[in-house]
């Protein structure tokens, strides 16, 4: 299926979970967050939140700043 | 630990506070930060563009520092609380310097927006050390809101300025009764030493160091400014003369 990540159209398993699609991505589950449809999915439901198929993904991690 | 900065449930041995915008490269950094003896320094959070980690959180790992998000670039509350809340997941930690700006050209606090965003985050669970304007009413406020530290600026985000209004300073620290943390606007060494003599309980600086010709020398000098100011503030400070008063004996 297809979803967009960070405003890029990426391909990812269908019915791909939150650690599914990290993995499918190749990003570090660790050190990230993850917010499905602009709802920010708690680490501890990666395993369970299943993302949907057109979902608008934003995977934000920590960068030098402030 | 002699003196400890207590800030909500944390106490650190050092007073200052670090960002980590604006270096080179993270060698330079890692260096700088080691220089400062900091505890506690802000990062951003941002789309991850390239696959894998930047290396800032490794950095702060390798030494021991606590990572502080903030919500900078965000222009209202509920970017802001947003930001917060995906910093909590990627971090693992509910404190957030909470920073909404009005615009691009001065980076000021918007200070309608900063006062929702605390109190929805305060009720959320999260320590909250606001970025704000060097306003006494608004520090004020910020903490009957549950604010754990108010952080005033000395001058508008990158500009070297110093503290333009040392009362207003002095005013919010009369009055504060958690820490009050000089963000911003700090241009070298004397700077950080005047925040504490103000009564600042800290410093919260990363241009000055990061941007400075040696960074690593910079923060040295920014640590002792700090330890200096903070020694000069308790010690007792003559009081202001206009006429000179001998200190050799007469004869």
């Amino acid at each position: 299926m297809f979803v967009q990540v960070n405003g890029t159209e990426r391909e990812v398993p269908d019915g791909a979970t939150v650690t599914g699609l990290l993995a499918a991505l190749e990003v570090p589950a660790r050190g990230v967050a993850v917010a499905v449809d602009g709802v920010v999915i708690a680490r501890t439901d990666h395993d369970r939140a299943v993302v949907p198929e057109g979902a608008d993904v934003q995977v934000l991690t920590a960068v030098q700043g402030g | 630990m002699d003196d400890p900065l207590v800030i909500g449930d944390r106490q650190y041995a050092s007073r200052l506070i670090m960002g980590t915008g604006g270096a080179s490269n993270l060698a330079v950094l890692e260096r700088a930060l080691t220089a400062s003896g900091t505890e506690l320094t802000t990062v951003s959070i941002r789309r991850v563009d390239t696959q894998g980690g930047t290396g800032v959180l490794e950095v702060l790992e390798r030494l021991g520092i606590d990572p502080l998000p903030n919500t900078a670039g965000c222009r209202t509350a509920a970017e802001a609380v947003l930001t917060a809340r995906l910093a909590r997941e990627a971090l693992g930690t509910s404190w957030v310097k909470l920073e909404v700006v009005a615009d691009d050209r001065t980076l000021l606090p918007d200070p309608v927006e900063l006062l929702e965003a605390a109190a929805t985050l305060v009720d959320d669970g999260f320590t909250v050390l606001p970025y704000t304007n060097d306003d006494p009413v608004l520090a004020l406020r910020l903490e009957e809101l549950g604010c754990a530290a108010v952080m005033p600026l000395g001058s508008p985000i990158g500009t070297g300025l110093g503290i333009r209004n040392p009362h207003n300073i002095e005013l919010i620290v009369a009055r504060a009764g958690v820490p009050v943390i000089l963000d911003a606007g700090i241009g070298t060494a004397s700077d950080a030493a005047l925040a504490m003599e103000l009564g600042c309980s800290a410093v919260l600086l990363a241009t000055s160091v990061t941007r400075a010709t040696d960074p690593e020398a910079m923060a040295t000098a920014m640590r002792h400014g700090v330890t200096a100011g903070r020694l000069a503030h308790g010690a007792g400070r003559v009081p202001q003369r206009f006429w000179a008063q001998a200190s050799s004996p007469p004869r």
